[in-house]
């Protein structure tokens, strides 16, 4: 307990939270006697770390690791707290604090640290056991408590509180749903790509989500079993946790005669309208700004902890905020602008979907003005500093995007002081014995400047890959040449190799099943994984055609079971209905085999066909069965292969019409189908420049005109909307079959696995696609005969002779 | 497949589920067992396991995933999940209750609760 003694001053602080406790570690730093204080805090918990509740919700943390300040600190600085005791009200004529219990605490200096209250909209059902909120210890308990005896959590809010509170309750077991009002998450603080990203990522950690959805009532009468969304959809849930906000506690402020506005309102000297009483945190207003997170309010702390030591010219500025979310495994990153808002603010973006990693910058006279990073975010304090300094990016603009170590000079290693070190006789590359000296005096003697010339010279780095590093160090040591940088992506963790290496290699060194590719390139794990195999699978189908056995095991399940799997372990089926058209014939033997199966749903496709959705595993080959014997065959709907030409009427019916679309998309499906590829393939064909089948989206599109055909290529209409470049333009329909045909092997022989035609072409460039393709008649004549050779073995029809495919069944044990 | 019904401890019955032919190496096959589908899996080196046949993720069919080394990628999101423990692999957390598999000579054997 204090002593009592008459030259000291009494202050008294309202909240024992992060705020008002920094300040008084920040004021116990600078003047150790100079106040009695006391403090009173409505939860009966000394000052303990709320960012961390997270993590104990989570199960990283327990809370009695997230204690700031124990008893035993407040009994040390004769501090008098008072917990589980609300201040009630404040006279600041008597100059006295009066708590719930009814005590009364006298006060020279006065400070406000209230904190906020977690927002909740007026919804029916709010009061129902099984709903809280996020904001304090009591709320984690009844979290953890709920996990342990209940399944499904539903958490309205895709706010940074609402994602922790969904990943806590995930793993701690429960099923989650977020219900998002908005169309993408945290959208205060990432634009939309990143917040799309983010949501991706949730969701294969098995959250799922509701957004653009508004809650409308929580249901239940007991208890809460669910909430209702204003669309009709509705969530079932054990608990509900209602985390979409928070707002600034000001009742004692304003009860007191405080101005008020959404927060307490402080000048800079953090004092509010009343120079005794001041204000911290997340209760206050400044500058019209509110707060939410920590960073400001230890700014806040210090200043009025200068202020109430007599400091008479202490004064706050918020610093620039920074957004990080708590999600192991997840990094997210943002602060300022999170997008280009005045005319001349400029955005740079860097996005690299295979990694999952996507950067911004917003700019603003050549200064970062906003940044949105995700997946890779270790970047995010510097950009932060460069805000805060106001740094002119001019000179590192090209490299900005990549971050500290390549905008700037300084700082980085020097990457060649291990190989350096090394004597030339040292061995170097232990599965083709190379040393050194051998490598080094290849790179002079050859003018080497690439890890595969390297390779292609002296065998190291050829096999396993694990001594690349060294070579690329030997590379960057004798040339000069950060191979590195340049150097291409290992396909996946089971080997350093990147895809274009494995393709070349397949064809150099006649490399005829995955086994035989695995051993000789030194596969670090026997039999890859599902990235690696799929691929392989289809490099040698390409590679070797009429000669490689496709390896099913290697296939997605789509294509091993001809048939898209759907979230509930059926399947689709989709039978090909060439060029989008079809007749009375066809629909009545889909139908029967509706029927037949009792098939749950059948849609129209956006690729001009039919849907039959719902089928049983077991019945798939029955069900193909029926439609063969109709005359349909697969429509490789599941497939890296060619899916639809879609067609309009075209001339036939169509008073714009200038020729027959859907003849030529029935020509061109029945030249595809059946074809694989390093990712699907699209068609369509239009009858005129208005181009109703949407031709210039498509991976190769046709449109016609009065004088032939214009042919279009490397479109994308799916995550990254892509229009087509021309190719060129015809004039006979031969010709655009051979045309297609030839672009199609091009992709086929020379696009990496899961690359569409839009990246490829992007990689290559069009004028490269245009001299193989366009002017060199032979080259192009020479991919068509390919591409059809390659037809000869690829057009069965799946399903046909899946009659006998016992795999499709469920065993049965023995009696 | 000839009925051949083997007893042990506690009640548990091995019974044959199938021949290791009847599985193609790197591929499984559904077994529809009292309280579920179990999926057995054959690995590269011929050892079998059995797992649920329902991942710990979304449900998703194991049996009709890409099997690599002694683990299976789950057909829907991707899950790694090690047949030897039923465990997911790190970042995801989840696990896959196993059923105790034998191998006698080719027949495959399953505990399978009398
Ligand atoms: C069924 C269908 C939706 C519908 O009901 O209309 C559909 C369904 C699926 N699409 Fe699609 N897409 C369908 C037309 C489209 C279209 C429209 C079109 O083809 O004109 C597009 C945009 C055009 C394009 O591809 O450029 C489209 C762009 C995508 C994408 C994004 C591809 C991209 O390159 O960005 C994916 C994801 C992927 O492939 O990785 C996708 C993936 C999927 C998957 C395979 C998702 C999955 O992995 O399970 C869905 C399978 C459902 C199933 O089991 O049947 N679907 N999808 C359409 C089937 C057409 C058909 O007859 O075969
Ligand atoms: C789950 C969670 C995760 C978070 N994660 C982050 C993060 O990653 N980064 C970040 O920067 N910020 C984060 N925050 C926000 C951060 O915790 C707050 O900004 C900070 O705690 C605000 O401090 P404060 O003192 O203003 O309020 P609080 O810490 O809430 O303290 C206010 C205290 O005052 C008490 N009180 C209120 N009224 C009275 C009264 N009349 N009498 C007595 N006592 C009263 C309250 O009970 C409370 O204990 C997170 C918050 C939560 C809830
Ligand atoms: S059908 Fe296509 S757009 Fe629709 S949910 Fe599936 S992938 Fe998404
Ligand atoms: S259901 Fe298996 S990974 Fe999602």
């Amino acid at each position: 307990m204090n002593m009592l003694s008459p030259q000291r001053q009494r202050l008294v602080v309202i909240g024992n939270g992060m705020a008002g406790m920094r300040t008084i570690s920040e004021l116990l730093a600078r003047t150790p006697h100079r106040y009695d204080i006391t403090v009173f805090g409505a939860e009966p918990h000394p000052n303990y770390d709320r960012i961390a509740l997270s993590s104990v919700l989570a199960g990283e943390k327990t809370l009695d690791e997230i204690v700031i300040n124990s008893r035993a600190w407040y009994d040390e600085n004769h501090i008098r707290l008072i917990t589980s005791d609300a201040a009630v009200s404040i006279d600041r004529v008597a100059r006295t604090v009066t708590s719930a219990s009814g005590l009364v605490a006298p006060y020279d200096k006065l400070l406000l640290a209230t904190g906020s209250k977690p927002l909740v909209p007026p919804l029916p059902g709010l009061t129902l056991p099984g709903v809280c909120t996020f904001r304090d210890i009591a709320d984690v308990n009844q979290m953890i408590t709920a996990s342990e005896t209940q399944k499904r959590a539903v958490v309205i809010g895709g706010g940074l509180l609402g994602l922790e509170a969904a990943w806590g309750l995930k793993r701690r077991g429960m099923s989650v749903a977020v219900v998002h009002l908005m169309p993408t998450l945290m959208e205060r603080q990432l634009d939309v790509a990143a917040g799309t990203l983010l949501q991706r990522d949730l969701d294969e950690r098995g959250i799922a989500f509701f957004t653009n959805g508004q809650t409308e009532e929580i249901t239940g009468t007991e208890r809460a079993t669910g909430v209702k969304l204003a669309d009709g959809r509705e969530v079932p849930a054990d608990i509900v946790v209602v985390a979409i906000g928070i707002r600034p506690n000001v009742d004692l402020g304003r009860a007191c005669g405080l101005e008020v506005n959404r927060g307490i309102v402080v000048g800079d000297d953090m004092a509010t309208a009343d120079p005794d009483i001041f204000g911290v945190g997340e209760c206050i207003e400044h500058r019209g700004q509110v707060f939410g997170l920590v960073l400001p309010i230890w700014e806040q702390a210090k200043v009025c902890a200068a202020r109430l030591a007599g400091d008479e010219d202490a004064t706050y500025v918020t610093p620039p905020l920074s957004t990080k979310l708590k999600i192991t495994g997840i990094d997210v990153f943002s602060a300022g602008a999170l997008s280009a808002a005045a005319e001349e603010d400029e955005e740079l973006i860097y996005q690299d979907k295979k990694r999952g990693t996507y950067r911004k910058l917003v700019l603003r006279d050549n200064r970062i003005v906003g940044t949105v990073l995700y997946g890779e975010v270790k970047d995010g304090p510097w950009y932060v500093q460069q805000m805060r300094d106001g740094a002119d990016i001019e000179a590192i603009r090209d490299r900005l995007i990549l971050g500290e170590a390549a905008a700037s000079l300084t700082g980085t290693l020097d990457p060649t002081a291990k190989v350096k070190a090394l004597a030339d006789s040292a061995e170097i590359c232990g599965c083709n014995g190379v040393c050194k000296g051998t490598i080094t005096s290849k790179i002079t003697e050859l003018k080497l400047t690439t890890l595969d010339g390297v390779r292609a010279h002296t065998k190291a780095s050829a096999s396993c890959g694990s001594c690349t590093p060294l070579v690329e160090g030997l590379l960057l040591l004798t040339a000069g040449v950060d191979a590195k940088a340049a150097g291409p992506k290992p396909m996946c963790k089971c080997t350093a190799h990147g895809h274009a290496f494995v393709r070349k290699a397949i064809v150099a060194d006649s490399m005829k099943t995955i086994p035989e590719v695995m051993n000789r390139l030194g596969w670090l794990r026997p039999d890859g994984c599902h990235s690696c195999r799929p691929a392989l699978n289809y490099y040698l189908l390409c590679a070797w055609p009429g000669e490689y056995v496709d390896d099913q095991q290697s296939r997605f399940v789509n294509e091993r079971n001809h048939a898209n799997i759907q979230k509930d372990g059926t399947y689709s089926v989709i039978p090909r209905m060439w060029g989008g058209q079809t007749n009375p014939r066809e629909l009545r033997a889909i139908a029967d085999v509706a029927d037949k199966f009792g098939i749950p749903e059948m849609k129209v496709t956006g690729g001009q066909r039919i849907d039959l959705l719902g089928v049983k595993r077991e019945d798939l080959p029955a069900v193909w069965a029926d439609l063969n014997a109709a005359g349909m065959v697969s429509g490789h709907a599941y497939g890296k292969a060619l899916r639809t030409v879609k067609t309009c009427v075209g001339s036939t019916w169509c008073r714009f019409g200038t020729q027959d679309s859907t003849s030529m998309g029935v020509a061109l499906e029945k030249m595809t189908w059946g074809s694989w590829h390093p990712h699907k393939v699209k068609l369509a064909v239009s009858g005129c420049p208005r181009n109703c089948a949407e031709a210039t989206i498509k991976d190769f599109g046709v449109i016609a005109v009065d004088s032939g055909w214009e042919l279009h290529i490397g479109g994308n209409g799916g995550i990254h909307l892509r229009g087509t470049d021309l190719l060129c333009k015809v004039e006979r329909p031969d010709e655009v079959l051979e045309y297609c045909g030839a672009f199609l092997q091009l992709y086929r022989e020379e696009a990496y696995y899961l690359d569409r035609t839009a990246p490829y072409l992007e990689r290559v460039g069009l004028d490269y696609v245009k001299a193989q393709v366009v002017e060199n008649a032979e080259n192009r004549r020479a991919l068509y005969d390919r591409f059809l050779y390659a037809q000869t073995f690829a057009q069965h029809d799946p399903w046909a002779a899946q009659n006998e495919n016992t795999t499709f069944k469920t065993l049965v044990p023995a009696e | 497949m000839d009925g051949s019904i083997i007893s042990g401890a506690q009640g548990t019955q091995w019974v044959e589920v199938a021949r290791l032919g009847d599985i193609p190496r790197l591929g499984s096959r559904v077994v529809s067992a009292p309280k579920g589908d179990v999926a057995i899996f054959r690995t590269s080196d011929d050892s079998v396991f059995a797992l649920d046949d329902h991942c710990p993720h979304k449900g998703g069919p194991l049996s009709q995933g890409i099997v690599h080394g002694h683990n299976v990628t789950c057909p829907l999101h991707n899950w790694v999940i090690d047949l030897s423990t039923g465990e997911a692999q790190a970042p995801d957390i989840g696990c896959v209750k196993r059923t105790p598999v034998r191998l006698e000579g080719d027949r495959i054997l399953l505990a399978l609760r009398a």
